[in-house]
């Protein structure tokens, strides 16, 4: 009856046994990479979904008289790795302008942490996310995927130049390589484990 | 961009013109249908409704399902707190937590993160 969906591939559903569902957040300018992390290590072909945010429209977005709301369609490139019998990891890729992020609040909620995909080639495009996260205090790591025509950079600069604190993780990344996505994932992983512990002794 | 959830129907209509749902769903939180009896779906269900609980009688979060039916997260997450409420649909993993996850989990995603690594 329904002949689109009788065409889609079927979905391929989590084993019984799995409850409990994490998930990670790559955020990045576009272009960086971060869809081809997610195809890297997901055990599913990427799926994309769309999610509106809605928010009182301000400044210049104001039509005169209106009291309005604006909506930002933002598309969202998703994954999934089954980690053990009982747990499976999501990875959401969210685009990293200002506009958008309004829908992090949602998806971050539970969230193990943030990664940063970053590209050296335009440095600049991190700034802004980076600052937010500084400011929200949420767990980040920070990737930089490395392009056939990147630059080697010194980590000591790159450190300098977006501004991070040194005890935040900075990893090198071959976005397109499996086991390199799955090792940005782990350090992100690791860091948070160690902002846990802390919590704990504080 | 084609597809069911596509074309002129807007998604308040796709969900009776509400727009908050009831229960803490999360685009990670897994969904599978209860077919009490194996009556299925009343026939009085939308065709999302319907998409919905088939795609749903195995294990799927919300972000896939959302993906599968070409929905936006927030229509499907009021698709589904609609079954969820009239027993037709559950959640098989917990609410998504505020804080950050305790540091056992924390471990068993890292064991699992890095037995997907080749030796």
């Amino acid at each position: 009856m329904d002949s689109a969906d009788d065409s889609a591939p079927e979905p391929r559903h989590l084993a019984s046994t799995v409850d409990q569902a994490m998930k990670i957040l790559i955020v990045g300018a576009f272009g960086v990479g971060k869809t081809t992390l997610v195809e890297s290590v997901s055990e599913i072909a990427p799926l994309r979904t769309e999610e509106t945010i809605t928010r009182a429209s301000a400044g210049v977005d104001d039509l005169a008289g209106i009291e309005g709301k604006t909506s930002t369609t933002v598309a969202m490139d998703f994954g999934r790795i089954t980690l053990n019998s009982r747990m499976a990891l999501y990875l959401f890729g969210a685009p990293g302008q200002r506009r958008f992020w309004d829908l992090w609040e949602g998806l971050v909620t539970g969230a193990i942490g943030l990664l940063v995909v970053v590209d050296t080639r335009r440095l600049e495009d991190s700034f802004d996310v980076l600052d937010q996260l500084d400011l929200r205090g949420l767990p980040f790591a920070v990737a930089v995927n490395h392009f056939p025509d990147s630059a080697g950079h010194d980590d000591a600069d790159l450190r300098d130049a977006l501004d991070l604190l040194p005890e935040t993780p900075l990893v090198h990344l071959d976005a397109r390589s499996r086991d390199s996505s799955t090792q940005a994932l782990i350090a992100l992983v690791q860091y948070a484990a160690r902002l846990k512990a802390q919590e704990k002794v504080a | 961009m084609s597809g069911p959830g596509r074309g002129p129907v807007r998604p308040y209509v796709l969900t009776g013109g509400r727009a908050r749902p009831r229960h803490r769903l999360s685009v990670e939180t897994l969904l599978e249908t209860v077919d009490a009896g194996g009556a299925g779906l009343p026939v009085t269900a939308g065709r999302h409704e319907q998409m919905l609980w088939r795609l749903c009688r195995h294990r799927l979060s919300v972000a896939e399902t959302a993906a599968h039916l070409d929905l936006p997260v927030s229509v499907v997450t009021i698709l589904a707190c609609d079954l969820i409420e009239a027993g037709h649909l559950t959640t098989r993993s917990q609410a998504p937590q505020v804080e950050l996850p305790d540091l056992d989990t924390l471990q068993e995603v890292l064991d699992g993160l890095r037995r997907r690594l080749s030796a």
